[in-house]
């Protein structure tokens, strides 16, 4: 009667357990299924299939086998190497909840990822690289069930001017970029301690004083993706729904006076020098009721108590 | 012979497993009586001692200081009233309902106010649109954060003062999603998707669900911190029937 009990038992948690596998994380015979997987950059078409090698070669020692992240390197990783699984990518052209495109991750690979140790792929062949962009995403069911997001419209760049430059700053303190950029960019704003990723692991805010490159790009048009699309899996939120195009060109022009110089920024730095330009007071906002300590709300004497209930 | 014993139960497991899977699955499919006035009420009570909640220091963001500095702030994982009502406590059904018409619920509205989720717990039905509103002075990052790698995805969008609401839906059934704030880290809410009818307690740990067809459901109650529990109800026409839960203090 014991053994049959285990039998059971032992039956239940191997339905179970394949249950499980089968909704979140496929198994290397699942994936397999998949590796007739494609991807279409510009006129190239990518084979998943083609990649197994490249793959297993260049890829797998921190993304790992079955691409969840977990190769042999990671553990000595920060930021981790991307779970592939999950179907969460944070360089996208797309709306904040949907699917990058097949070129986004064509683009990752081929540039690499700033301040992590992802490198650029730029050696390996456009058809190779096409061919690990499918790979990437047989990793996941998501790509079969659902279509890449649409990519956000970007109007051509205005010219760089100083009042631009001021709006920008205008914004960043609106938005309140600083809470956990800093007032200065320095990546210690307020909020900056405390943040994590999906994976409930600390995370850094964006420091503009130390990089010439973004995470995701090195241009003026990657610098507005990042920030119109937000970087999903990280906290970094997306701002499309409250920034206009134009406004978008003027917080670009603003960033990029935060930056050392490089030949990306050389108008922006001198305007920003011509201007004088000092770093935002958060403080000194006429916003709220009582405007006054950053710590503690001390009424000011003449305020009225009914003016603090608002 | 004790081998054969082993496969052949093994082999019925199995089979029965498979005939309680396909009658489930059938089951969704058959379309059940328009609503005829039916439903269910109850209260949620908790047993035991109310768990301490920590105070929440928001001295970081003045302005949602000021809108507590009457009333303490504290953590919200169990909001009990003083006889015991649970509130924030989702109850829907588990089995049994068969994807007719749900009552038609207002849209749901998730509003940042002082800093904190009103209210605490969304309850959805599948593909319900609802909308997420600022009311703070401040700036909020709207980060509803599914499970990883599950049907749902996270989204994370900046709502600054005065933003117009955003209105998003869920397609997929989730109990349940947590939902953050990075900017204000303790901030914490949660969305509850459940496919058909639901109710949330109140303070009291009073719910009810409305217009439910007459026929025999499994309800499902499900609370952030003292997890699940399950009744089966059997509701006629015109009248609620009653289903009360109560969950044990941890």
């Amino acid at each position: 009667m014991r053994t049959l009990r285990f039998n059971l038992i032992a039956c239940a948690v191997a339905g179970l357990a394949l249950a499980g596998a089968s909704s979140a994380q496929m198994t290397k015979y699942q994936q397999n299924e998949n590796l007739g997987m494609e991807a279409h950059i510009g006129k190239l078409t990518g084979h998943a299939k083609d990649a197994a090698l490249n793959y297993r070669r260049y890829c797998a020692g921190c993304h790992g086998d079955l691409g969840d992240g977990e190769g042999e390197n990671a553990a000595w990783l920060d930021p981790k190497p991307r779970n592939f699984t999950l179907a969460t990518f944070k360089c996208r052209s797309t709306v904040s909840g949907t699917l990058p495109t097949d070129e986004d991750i064509y683009n990752t690979v081929g540039r690499g990822v700033q301040s992590s140790n992802m490198p650029s792929w730029n050696p390996l062949s456009d058809q190779a690289r096409a061919d690990l962009v499918a790979y990437v995403k047989h990793f996941s069911e998501r790509w079969k069930t659902e279509k890449s997001g649409t990519p956000i419209e970007i109007a051509a760049a205005p010219a760089i001017t100083a009042e631009r430059i001021q709006a920008g700053q205008a914004l960043f303190q609106k938005l309140e970029c600083w809470k956990c950029h800093g007032v200065e960019g320095r990546a210690n704003g307020p909020s900056s301690d405390t943040l994590t990723d999906d994976q409930n692991r600390p995370i850094k805010p964006f420091n503009f004083h130390d990089q010439t490159k973004f995470k995701c790009g090195t241009e003026d048009r990657d610098l507005y993706r990042i920030f119109m699309t937000g970087l999903d899996g990280t906290p970094m939120p997306s701002f499309a729904d409250n920034v206009k195009p134009e406004e978008a060109w003027d917080l670009v022009f603003y960033l990029r006076t935060l930056q050392p110089l490089s030949h990306g920024n050389i108008k922006e730095k001198e305007i920003a020098k011509q201007l004088g330009l000092k770093p935002i007071n958060p403080n000194a906002t006429p916003a709220p009721a009582p405007a006054a300590a950053p710590a503690t709300p001390a009424p000011a004497p003449e305020t009225k108590p009914d003016d603090q209930n608002k | 012979m004790q081998a054969v014993n082993r496969y052949k139960l093994s082999a019925i497991f199995t089979a029965s497993l498979l005939v309680i899977l396909t009658i489930h699955f059938a089951q969704r499919n058959v379309h059940a009586a328009p609503p005829s006035g039916g439903g269910v009420a109850g209260t949620i009570k908790i047993d035991g001692t109310v768990p301490h909640q920590k105070p929440i220091d928001m001295s970081k963001e003045p302005s949602c200081a000021a809108v507590h500095k009457d009333h303490p702030v504290t953590t919200e994982g169990v909001v009990a009233g003083a006889d015991g009502g649970l509130a924030n406590v989702v109850v829907y059904i588990s089995e049994g309902w068969s994807g007719g018409e749900t009552a038609s619920n207002p849209q749901p509205v998730f509003d940042q106010k002082g800093c904190q989720y009103q209210p605490h717990v969304l309850a959805v039905d599948t593909n319900q649109h609802f909308k997420v509103t600022n009311s703070d002075q401040t700036s909020h990052n709207i980060h509803p954060m599914p499970k990883p790698g599950g049907p749902n995805h996270e989204w994370n969008k900046s709502q600054p003062p005065g933003a117009q609401p955003i209105d998003a839906t869920w397609a997929n059934e989730e109990v349940a999603i947590h939902v953050k704030c990075n900017i204000h880290p303790w901030m914490s809410g949660y969305m509850v998707v459940v496919k058909g009818p639901y109710g949330v307690s109140d303070e009291k740990g009073s719910y009810k669900i409305d217009n439910l067809p007459p026929g025999n459901y499994t309800l499902t109650a499900w609370q952030e911190t003292l997890g699940t529990q399950t009744q089966k109800v059997t509701v006629a026409a015109g009248k609620p029937a009653a289903a009360n839960f109560t969950f044990k203090a941890k």
